[in-house]
Order: structure tokens, then C-alpha cells, then sequence
């Protein structure tokens, strides 16, 4: 069964695709140009020492999110 | 659309750099790309290095140019910045559209990612939107290799009709093909039949219905294609530009309008969110770039096995920072040990030339003050300069060059990005702090790279607070002679090398703590978003490195500084020369300022140095000595054990060379930083305060330094 929740809540080393954002404006834009729309395979790859903030892998690139950006994009695991 | 006529008749046109070509046959070629694609390594190896700007750390932020030849013409090659698409308003993406769109490129290369492909032609498409004359340069060819991506480039050249060339730029390996793609481009033997990306139908029938009074409006000055999607999409800043272009009278404008509004109704009518209107669009881009990817790349999957062995290591809870400190005082005692003999080398060169020169003289009966002005005044000064900072340097660029080059950086700022978080900073900061290590001035200009204007103006504000090659040298010496006396020479380098490194950390922590107080207090406000990519870890190129890092960093560094020391030097003989009274200029400004330093743990001579030397840090030292010399010309360019003599003879402590250090650290920017800032924050406010920080928290350290050194 497919659940949905925020990025910032998948583990490390689990994937999940991209099924809205919630960010607005040019934070909004910018995710859409790294790649992440819906359906986009997101990949938890790992957090910074701090645990924030985490590299994802998005379309073949490695690219790190705060946690309170991740938290705005939506995804299903 | 929510605009007026009026509005937009009243926006001005455009404001694109124009490139001036040296001669009418020359061709204009534009360079694009995403960041991290190795653009200014394709831009160098096509050039030969013959650019104007010098090339620092990080990303382009300004356009370079240069020039190359193939065949019976001139290539002129405008580098853009990098960025990840065309369609938004960020600096980069302005600057790269607008020449996309009105600099007049007779072609334009897009240097793709092989490693990464996908990602990286979401731009390329956005780019055949705009421009048909495209050459598609698929970099990294060896390192797409390595990790075992294969990228099929017929194929690629034949999904996206136009032509693909496979480079390895690093390596100098498939630049001959670019430069005949490119020739047989604008030389018109190859044709260019660009894909275009298909959008949904209902957004594709609206295009059609803009598309012909567009064609005939924009007479051919705008492709309508892309000026109908972008009215469509309604970003006001954008539609904009296309009126302004097209330069419509008010009849002509409210039709257009009106034939966009309609286009937009029935888009809206059908179910899509106004909002969701550009998310539409750009979705059909990026599953067009994901189906060609698929069709010409094949990617293992485990093929980034060995980076995230390796991101475990350096971003790890445990070892990361730990392990960055390190890799940071590794390269900081290689300098410093490594700097020792080349030094006394150069100093003992510099020593026979002044005494060639003194034989010369005499044997011309020059007079005594030429002799004094030019040999004891400039040459001298130029053989400290020399002879202290050339070899700290041309080992901690490379040095530096290579952590770059590898992929390091950007695993900084993804280390330390949560502390510039609590700071209410950007994590790109500290990629601006690193450039900062090499020049400030350029720190200051990669500030551009961060988004937020608030967060871009601390990162500039605080940039002066690392130091910069121009105070290395100077620190170092600073250390050597605080530790004269007390250790050996062996233990001395890693003691000098721990020491410089707490040095450093304390100029990051005073920056956090600096950029911590500018967000509580004068430029409130919380931390933006942002996104980091970090590439892949990359195989440097020794050679290269070593030949860029002298070149572009070393030479053009200490370049500056010669300009600056020989003047320098001969303006400060005549101060020490020139009497009033008893007492020469530079006694009676030192004596002035002599109270006020005291009170800093310095003396008057040393303040008056730091002042002297705001063309160029590089020239405080060889002031100071200068200043304690009763000769009135700098010593004889000698080691630190002469140094430190001769400073203990004019009441030197350990305390002293502390506070000097110190103040070293934190003090007002060189000239050159100065105006950088007042350039980029276009603000003379802005400029004061940059001066003033750095000097109000070194004015603060030193006081309580002097005051507790007193106690002991």
C-alpha cells in the first residue's frame, strides 16, 4: 500500500516518488528544474554530520535539502 | 495577466551585453551549461587560457570571453554562466537568457554532463526553444566512462537533431571535433533540425493559436514558438521582455494580450491550475530529456558505489569535520614546511641582484638618493614581497586547486552548511568563504552564486574575515616569530601549521558568529532555501592543476602585489628619509598613532603598517620592518630569525606578535575588496560596514589579548 509523506521523512537509504510540492515561488521552480516532477524516483542517500542537510539522489544527480525544504515536497513510499 | 499597456510600454528594453567583436567576420559563439559540467574547462582548452578574467574557485559569475582560431576564422567564445534552466529570474538565468535571445551568438555550445546526462538536457531542450544553432558538447566523457555510463552520441545527435560532440575537456580529448561541429554550424555545411518538446494538447493548440500573430509582430527577432509558451505561462517579467522586443504600439499590444488571455482561458478551462500552469510545462521538458536519456544512456547501478563509499567518510556524524580540519591543516603545513627553502632561496637571489645593482650605481656615480629610492626602496620591498609570499603560495593554490578539482568543495558547504543555518546564512557561504581563502575579492563576486539577496549581502559583509593568500605569508611569519626562541625547527613547522590552522577556524567561527549578529540585527531575517548539488568525485588533473593554479591564481595574485610593492616601497623610503626636524615622516606618524596601538597590544609603527598597506596586505610586514630599520630602508631580505631579532629589539613579545596577528586576521579589507563591494552592493553604506566589521571585532580581540598579557 502506497502511503504518502514529506521528503524529510524518508529514511536514509529508501527511495520514493515525487507526488506534489508544496513549495511556492523560486524554491518551487528550482526543484522542478533539478527534475522533481511528480513521479520523479527520489533517493535518501545520506544526511550531513549535523543530519541536516541530506543528499538526495534525483535523475542522476546528488543534490543536498534542508530539512524544512524537503519537508515541503510530498512523495509516496 | 494583471499588466497594463502602460506598464509595459514603459519597461525598458533589455539590457544585454553586448560583445564587441574584434573584427565583422569574427564569430560570436555562446557557451552554456549547468553548473559543474566542466564549462570553463572546455572554455580554457578551447581558448588556450587566453581569457580576460581571471577564473577562481567555484562557479562563472561573470562573462569571460576569448578568442580562438579554426580554419580562415576566429571564434569568439562568450562564457555564460552556468545554470540548471532558462526560465526563471535568478542573475545567472537572466544574464544566459538574454544573450541566448539578443546577443547575436552566430552559435551556441552547450557543454552537457555525460555522467549526468538526463538532468542536463532539460537545458539543452529549453535552449533549442530559443536558438536552432546549437552544438550539444557532451563532456566528461572519461569519467561517464569510469563509472561505467555509456552515452550513445549518434543516437543522441539524432533524437535531438542538431550536433553532439563527446569531449573529455580535462584531458584536451574530442576538442578538435567541437571546433569542426562548430565551423561546419556557422559556416552553414551542417543544418540544424532541432526536436521540439511536445506539450499537452490543449497547451500545444494554444501555442498555435498565438504562434501567427507572434511570427508577424516579432518579425523574426524572437522565435514565436518560445515567445507564446512564455506568455502563456504569464511570468510578468518575461512577457515583458517579449512586448519590449517586439515594440508594439497600444492597439497592437492589447490585441496580443487579449489573444493571450484567451489562449489562457481555455488552458485554465481544461482543467489545469493556474498555478500548475509553468509546473505543466516545465513536466514536459523534463520526461522529454528522461526519454532520450533512457534511449541513448545506459547506467550501471551500483556505478556510484565508490563516491558514497567515499561521502560516508568525508560528510560522515563522526568523521566529517573532523576529517575536513585536517585535509585543512595537511595543506596548510605542506605550505608552510615546504615554503622554508624556496624562500631562502629567493631571498638570497633577490640579495645578489641588490648588490649587482649597488655595484652598478656606484660604478655610474649615481647619486645616493637614486641609489636609495629604487635598490633600498623598490627592489627590496619586491624581494620580501617575493620572496615571502611566492612560495607559501604557489604551494597552497595547487593545493587548494586540487580539493577543487576532486569535488571537495561543495561537500563543505554541505558539512557546514547547519552551523551557517543557525547563523541565518546560506550553506553557499562557505563556498564563498573558501574563494575567500584564495582572494577576497573574489570571494566577494562568488557571493553571486547565493540567491537570496539578504544572505548574499552577509556572505559579502563577512568574506574579509577568512584571510586571503595576501595575509597567509603574513601570518605565517607572525607565528614563526611568536614560536622563535621556544621550539625547533622540525617541531616548528607542525606547531606553525596548528596554529595557522586555529587561526583559520577562528576566522570561520568569527564569521558565523559576525553573519549570526547581522541576521539578528541589521539584516534580519530567517535563512532561505536553497539546493546544493554535489558532484561527482572526479579525478584530478595534476598537470593541469599546477599549471592553472600558477597561472591564473599565483601569477595574477602576486602580479598585484608587485604593482602595488614597488611604488609602495619607494613612497615609504621617501617617508623615512624625509626629516622634520629631527625626526623623519614615518616616526612622526607612528609616534602619533603609537598610543592608540599600545592600547591594541601593537605599536605605532604596526598600525601604521596595517594602514599603509591597504592597496595590499601583502606589504604590511616589509612596512613594519621598514619602519624599525634607523637605516630607513627595509633590512636586507633575511628568515625569520633576523625577523625575529630584530622585532624583539624593538620591544617585541609574544603578546605583540599575537595582537598583530590578530589584527592581521580581522582589519579593514585591501583596497581592491573595498571596491569590489561597493560595486557589487552598489551601496556605500554597505562598503562602510564591511570596513568596519572586521576591524570592530579585531579591535575587540586585541584589546582583551593586550589587557590579559598584561596580567601575566
Amino acid at each position: 500500500m502506497n502511503r504518502t509523506l514529506t521528503l524529510n521523512q524518508l529514511p536514509i537509504g529508501s527511495q520514493a516518488r515525487v507526488s506534489g510540492l508544496l513549495s511556492q515561488g523560486r524554491m518551487r521552480r528550482r526543484l522542478l528544474d533539478l527534475g522533481l516532477v511528480d513521479g520523479t524516483l527520489v533517493k535518501s542517500i545520506y544526511a550531513s554530520p549535523s543530519g541536516d542537510p541530506v543528499a538526495y539522489e534525483i535523475r542522476g544527480a546528488l543534490i543536498a535539502l534542508r530539512g524544512e525544504d524537503s519537508a515541503q515536497i510530498l512523495v509516496e513510499a | 495577466m494583471g499588466m497594463t499597456t502602460a506598464a509595459i510600454r514603459a519597461s525598458a528594453k533589455p539590457d544585454v551585453a553586448v560583445i564587441e567583436k574584434a573584427h565583422p567576420q569574427e564569430r560570436l559563439i555562446a557557451l552554456a551549461g549547468n553548473p559543474n559540467v566542466g564549462k570553463s574547462t572546455v572554455f580554457n582548452a578551447l581558448t588556450g587560457l587566453r581569457q580576460h578574467t581571471g577564473n577562481w574557485p567555484g562557479k562563472t559569475v561573470t562573462n569571460a570571453q576569448g578568442v580562438y582560431r579554426k580554419g580562415d576564422n576566429d571564434y569568439r567564445i562568450v562564457d555564460l554562466p552556468g545554470t540548471y534552466s532558462l526560465l526563471s529570474n535568478s542573475i545567472e538565468e537572466e544574464i544566459a537568457r538574454d544573450f541566448l535571445c539578443f546577443g547575436g551568438a552566430d552559435a551556441t555550445v552547450v557543454v552537457a554532463d555525460a555522467t549526468c546526462l538526463e538532468r542536463n538536457l532539460n537545458l539543452v531542450l529549453q535552449t533549442l526553444e530559443i536558438t536552432p544553432k546549437v552544438v550539444l558538447c557532451v563532456n566528461l566523457m572519461d569519467e561517464a566512462k569510469r563509472v561505467g555510463i555509456s552515452v550513445d552520441l549518434k543516437k543522441l545527435s539524432q533524437k535531438l537533431g542538431i550536433p553532439v560532440v563527446g569531449t573529455s575537456a580535462r584531458k584536451g580529448h574530442g576538442l578538435e571535433e567541437l571546433m569542426t561541429a562548430v565551423e561546419s554550424l556557422t559556416e552553414g555545411q551542417t543544418e540544424c533540425h532541432p526536436v521540439a518538446v511536445r506539450y499537452t494538447q490543449v497547451i500545444e493548440q494554444a501555442i498555435q493559436s498565438l504562434q501567427p500573430l507572434l511570427e508577424r509582430y516579432l518579425e523574426g527577432k524572437l522565435p514565436s514558438r518560445w515567445a507564446a509558451l512564455r506568455l502563456i505561462e504569464g511570468e510578468e517579467t518575461l512577457a515583458r521582455r517579449i512586448l519590449a522586443v517586439a515594440d508594439l504600439n497600444e492597439e497592437e499590444t492589447a490585441a496580443l494580450l487579449e489573444q493571450v488571455a484567451a489562449a489562457r482561458r481555455t488552458i485554465l478551462d481544461s482543467g489545469v491550475e493556474e498555478s500548475k500552469l509553468g509546473d505543466v510545462m516545465v513536466r514536459c521538458i523534463v520526461l522529454m530529456a528522461e526519454t532520450i536519456a533512457a534511449e541513448v544512456c545506459t547506467i550501471p547501478c551500483r556505478c556510484r558505489e565508490r563516491d558514497r563509499k567515499l561521502d560516508r567518510l568525508l560528510t560522515g556524524r563522526l568523521l566529517g569535520v573532523p576529517l575536513m580540519i585536517l585535509l585543512l591543516f595537511g595543506a596548510l603545513w605542506i605550505s608552510i614546511a615546504g615554503a622554508n627553502i624556496p624562500s631562502q632561496g629567493l631571498a638570497f637571489l633577490f640579495n645578489q641582484l641588490e648588490e649587482a645593482l649597488t655595484r652598478l650605481f656606484t660604478y655610474l656615480h649615481a647619486p645616493r638618493w637614486l641609489h636609495g629610492l629604487l635598490v633600498e626602496g623598490m627592489v627590496r620591498s619586491l624581494g620580501w614581497v617575493v620572496s615571502v609570499m611566492l612560495p607559501p603560495m604557489a604551494i597552497f593554490f595547487p593545493l587548494f586547486t586540487l580539493l577543487e578539482d576532486v569535488g571537495y568543495l561543495p561537500r563543505i558547504a554541505f558539512n557546514l552548511d547547519h552551523s551557517f543555518k543557525k547563523a541565518g546564512a546560506c550553506g553557499k557561504q562557505a563556498l564563498t568563504l573558501c574563494m575567500g581563502f584564495g582572494c577576497n575579492a573574489a570571494g566577494v563576486t562568488g557571493c553571486r552564486i547565493i540567491d537570496s539577496p539578504r544572505e548574499r549581502l552577509i556572505a559579502i559583509l563577512t568574506n574579509s574575515l577568512v584571510p586571503c593568500n595576501g595575509r597567509f605569508p603574513m601570518l605565517i611569519t607572525l607565528i614563526g616569530i611568536m614560536l622563535a626562541g621556544y621550539v625547533s625547527q622540525g617541531v616548528g613547522s607542525v606547531l606553525s601549521a596548528l596554529l595557522l590552522a586555529g587561526f583559520l577556524v577562528l576566522g570561520v567561527v568569527a564569521t558565523l558568529l559576525a553573519s549570526h549578529f547581522l541576521s539578528k540585527t541589521l539584516l534580519r531575517g530567517v535563512p532561505s532555501s536553497f539546493t546544493l548539488e554535489m558532484p561527482p568525485y572526479r579525478k584530478p588533473q595534476v598537470g593541469q592543476i599546477i599549471v592553472r593554479s600558477l597561472l591564473d591564481r599565483t601569477l595574477f595574485v602576486l602580479g598585484r602585489a608587485v604593482a602595488v610593492a614597488a611604488p609602495a616601497g619607494m613612497f615609504l623610503w621617501v617617508m623615512a628619509n624625509v626629516t622634520v626636524g629631527d625626526r623623519s615622516l614615518l616616526a612622526l606618524c607612528a609616534g602619533f598613532l603609537d598610543p592608540f596601538a599600545r592600547f591594541l597590544g601593537m605599536d605605532g609603527i604596526i598600525l601604521m603598517a596595517f594602514i599603509l598597506g591597504i592597496p595590499a596586505n601583502e606589504i604590511v610586514l616589509p612596512i613594519i620592518v621598514m619602519g624599525y630599520v634607523s637605516g630607513g630602508a627595509l633590512v636586507e631580505v633575511g628568515g625569520i630569525a633576523q625577523l625575529h631579532a630584530l622585532f624583539a629589539a624593538n620591544g617585541w613579545t609574544w603578546v605583540t606578535a599575537l595582537c598583530t596577528a590578530i589584527f592581521c586576521l580581522f582589519h579593514f579589507p585591501c583596497s581592491t575588496t573595498l571596491l569590489t563591494i561597493k560595486k557589487e552592493t552598489g551601496s556605500i553604506k554597505w562598503t562602510l560596514a564591511a570596513f568596519a566589521i572586521p576591524v570592530l571585532i579585531g579591535m575587540l580581540l586585541c584589546t582583551v589579548v593586550a589587557a590579559v598579557g598584561k596580567l601575566i
